[in-house]
């Protein structure tokens, strides 16, 4: 899972005289955070370091995680994308409706959910790329498109989702939930994507300065439809995951989570000016926030707290993140 | 530190600023290594040195954006620390970099009280502030209305409502970097007006110029810098030869090692080239084995004509042809597989990805070369990318260094490198050897000889006359968006190539 890139190597190596722990730990604080993190937990509650409670944290972080691995390509090319928890609740409407309104067979209903995740992200794409919109204004007005037409199509009510498809949310035999599966996986493509492909490479320099990757004759416009499609994909396949998992696709589902899956990839070391991040950081990043909410119910912390500690949370990671360059340089 | 609020307080003579054996050390690059330096008040002190020297390093020093690593700096006597601009403001040292540090949006007034407007019950006291912006703009001798938006005024203007803004600072140093570069002849003349006005008031200038011609007329002393070291100091009247072999530190023929190669076929054609507002009816070609030198005044058009040729902006009208093939227009990725390359005049804006380290720089033209079936081959990419930086001699702690800790000079070899590994056969430099050491230079141009004694063809646009001079096989001049002559090798002169710049210049004033 861990698969490093150079950019971030780079930086490492940058600083030639460290210690090449030193140089790991501060390339990796946000894995540090979670074994922290892990290890207080257990010391507070004895109910936090159970098999049941973990898989319980690995089921609440897959949605935000999927989501967050799509983001992450987006981040990397220095844009954004609100619109993943529209997206996730549109394809998820879209694939109970045809399954059962339409009578469609759940295997294509499936396909044309994950179409639709795509075709949002290459709208957004084709915003930002010919129509030179922000990411930002791109995304959030496809926000508010893939929520409303969740909202119309579902006519405002939760639709059931056929039984083939929520087994999907279920767990093989004892300790593999496939949610965790299908997060691990996307995880690793993510990160193969990101390290060995043209693609991936490619990203990484369109963030790191556009204009060189143009002059470079990398067709920046091309790469941002993959990206942003990517984004779309994903989305889509979080938005199936988290229906699955509710046993029916609902309209409102994955509200929010947009902002959960930036942080994410913030936290696991990404830089919002983009040519930074990597898949590694971002599985973690997702893990801490999983991790933090759950240990925060366990010890009965309100709800309305625990959204003041995860602000506060990440606030210090980028925090400790641009402290560290600070000093580097 | 002092409090001296007084512009005029200074009593001409007395030393108010001085530097001694100021070091400044950056990863693998020694940028200052020993500069002695003193500045007396009324006095215009320019800093001489070329590209690279240490003139930028130190007055960012003087100026609290870099720190030194060794020697100190004394003002009034006392040995003080700079750690940042306010600091320097304190100390009354105001600098003028060559990209203005104004608010484009904001008016005049606003610009010269921005941070620290007069303010009446908590408000802005606007009459006040255009009533200040009036006073110090008179003092600079400039007619502009305190409320138009700094955006409006042309660049000389702005320049002058910079000045006034040090003014309003109570400076007592001015540095000014390069003032006269984007200048017009007349608008210099009254630029050096205010500075002797300046001067005159008690206020103490270090004027840095690459017109030795620009350094009687305006200077008192003269400090020469030269590999990071300050060579020596002279008076103003020193004469320009002596002046340049001060700063070359060797005669200056030496520096440009051309060794021309038979000229083949022609590689590149452009016929009847323009676009509407930027230059027009451009025509040429460059054959392998040829460095055909593109030369002209700032806004000629060069690198607008040098982008259009490569894709990276479109044309209205003309074509372009590498190897008697058309190229689409406006497409950098059909260009480059003709076997075109640019390196572009910005190099760490346009060229390099900054954050990324050497290798992936390196490969990024060949990143979709070197991937089969949308994977890269990332050890062959690192491969060639190590036989290229050795190649050109990239002094660097590994392949994974991040280029941007790299010296201008390794930065170009980078981004020249990448072409190199793209095997581009016609070669587009856009001021190819702009802020980079006088060893680098002589690197790069070896290079550009190794290229061409290989078949490849190199068009070089420059700024710097005795380096188009010095490498071209045949010079072509740019003026106001037209080709306005062709020079052969052995008639093109300082005088000749100035006089087709200039050319159409007078022309269109006429009209």
């Amino acid at each position: 899972m861990h698969v490093s890139t150079d950019v971030l190597n780079g930086t490492a190596k940058a600083t030639r005289r460290r210690h090449p722990a030193a140089a790991w730990l501060a390339e990796n604080g946000a894995l540090v955070a979670l074994v922290v993190l892990v290890v207080g937990l257990s010391l507070l509650s004895g109910d936090f370091l159970t098999v049941t409670n973990l898989l319980n944290v690995g089921v609440q972080a897959a949605v935000t995680a999927i989501l967050a691995f799509g983001v992450t390509f987006v981040i990397i090319t220095g844009g954004i994308d609100l619109s993943v928890g529209s997206v996730a609740a549109l394809s998820a409407i879209v694939l109970a409706w045809l399954a059962t309104d339409s009578g469609l067979p759940w295997p294509l209903a499936v396909l044309v959910a994950l179409a639709v995740g795509l075709v949002c992200g290459l709208a957004n794409a084709a915003l930002i790329a010919y129509g030179k919109l922000p990411p930002f204004i791109a995304t959030l007005a496809m926000l508010g498109i893939a929520r409303g037409l969740a909202l119309v199509i579902s006519q405002g009510s939760p639709i059931a989702l056929p039984d083939a498809v929520t087994h999907l949310g279920d767990t093989i035999g004892d300790y593999l939930p496939i949610p965790v599966l299908v997060m691990i996986a996307m995880g690793l493509i993510t990160a193969l994507v990101l390290s060995r492909t043209y693609s991936g490479r490619a990203i990484y320099a369109i963030g790191g300065n556009e204009e060189a990757a143009r002059l470079s004759g990398i067709k920046v416009d091309r790469q941002k439809l993959i990206t942003y499609g990517l984004s779309g994909l994903f989305a889509a396949i979080a938005g199936i995951v988290l229906a699955s998992r509710l046993a029916s696709a609902q309209p409102q589902a994955a509200s929010g989570y947009e902002l959960d899956a930036i942080a994410a990839v913030v936290i696991g070391g990404a830089s919002l000016s983009g040519g930074k991040g990597r898949a590694f950081g971002t599985f973690v990043g997702a893990l801490i926030l999983a991790v933090l909410r759950n240990g925060l119910n366990l010890l009965s912390v309100s709800a309305f707290w625990q959204q003041v500690v995860i602000g506060v949370v990440i606030a210090l990671a980028v925090l400790s993140d641009t402290l560290r360059r600070k000093a580097t340089t | 530190m002092t409090n001296d609020d007084s512009p005029r307080g200074g009593a001409a003579g007395g030393e108010i600023l001085r530097v001694e054996g100021l070091r400044k050390e950056f990863p693998g690059v020694v940028a200052l290594d020993g500069v002695d330096f003193d500045l007396r008040a009324g006095e215009v002190h320019v800093l001489l040195g070329e590209n690279g020297a240490g003139k930028s390093t130190l007055i960012k020093m003087l100026s609290g954006a870099y720190r030194p690593d060794a020697g100190r700096i004394v003002v009034d006597g006392e040995p003080v620390e700079i750690r940042g601009a306010g600091d320097a403001q304190r100390l009354g040292i105001a600098t003028i970099y060559q990209e203005f540090n104004l608010v484009p949006e904001l008016s005049v007034g606003e610009n010269l009280a921005l941070g620290r407007p007069p303010r009446r019950f908590g408000l802005v006291d606007t009459k006040k502030m255009h009533e200040r912006a009036r006073e110090l703009l008179a003092r600079v001798g400039v007619d502009v209305d305190p409320r138009t938006p700094v955006g409006r005024l042309g660049i000389a203007r702005m320049q002058m409502v910079e000045i006034a803004k040090a003014l309003a600072l109570n400076a007592r140093v001015l540095i000014m970097d390069e003032p006269t570069a984007v200048l017009t002849t007349s608008e210099v003349e009254r630029l050096f007006a205010i500075v002797r006005q300046l001067r005159d008031q008690g206020v103490a200038i270090v004027f840095i110029t690459h017109h030795l011609e620009e350094i009687p007329q305006v200077g008192d002393r003269v400090t020469v810098l030269r590999d990071g070291r300050s060579v020596t100091q002279v008076p103003a009247s020193t004469p320009e030869n002596e002046l340049v072999r001060l700063m070359v530190g060797r005669p200056i023929d030496q520096q440009y090692p051309r060794e021309p190669a038979a000229p083949g076929e022609p590689l590149l054609r452009v016929r009847g080239l323009g676009r509407r507002g930027a230059f027009e009816d451009v025509s040429f070609e460059v054959r392998a084995g040829e460095v055909v030198g593109l030369a002209g005044l700032v806004g000629a058009g060069r690198t607008e004509v040098a982008r259009a040729v490569f894709g990276a902006d479109s044309y209205d009208t003309g074509e372009v042809l590498v190897n008697g093939r058309p190229l689409p227009r406006g497409d950098v990725h059909a260009a480059m597989e003709a076997g075109l390359g640019l390196v572009p005049e910005d190099r760490k804006g346009q060229g390099l990805v900054l954050g990324a380290d050497i290798a992936e720089n390196l490969g990024l033209v060949t990143l979709r070369r070197a991937s089969r079936g949308g994977f890269v081959d990332r050890a062959g990419q690192r491969r060639a990318a190590a036989d290229v930086a050795g190649r050109l001699g990239v002094r660097m702690s590994g392949l994974g260094q991040e280029v941007r800790t790299l010296s201008g000079g390794n930065q170009q070899k980078i981004v020249i490198g990448k072409w190199l590994l793209a095997d581009a056969s016609v070669l587009i430099l856009d001021e190819p050897t702009r802020g980079i050491d006088v060893g680098a230079k002589v690197e790069i141009y070896q290079l550009i000889n190794s290229l061409t004694a290989s078949g490849h063809a190199v068009l070089m646009i420059s700024s710097d006359l005795p380096e188009i001079l010095g490498m071209s096989d045949r010079v072509l001049v740019m003026a106001r968006g037209r080709l306005a002559g062709e020079l052969a090798a052995r008639e093109a002169t300082q005088d000749s190539v100035m006089a087709l710049a200039v050319s159409e210049v007078e022309d269109a004033r006429v009209h």
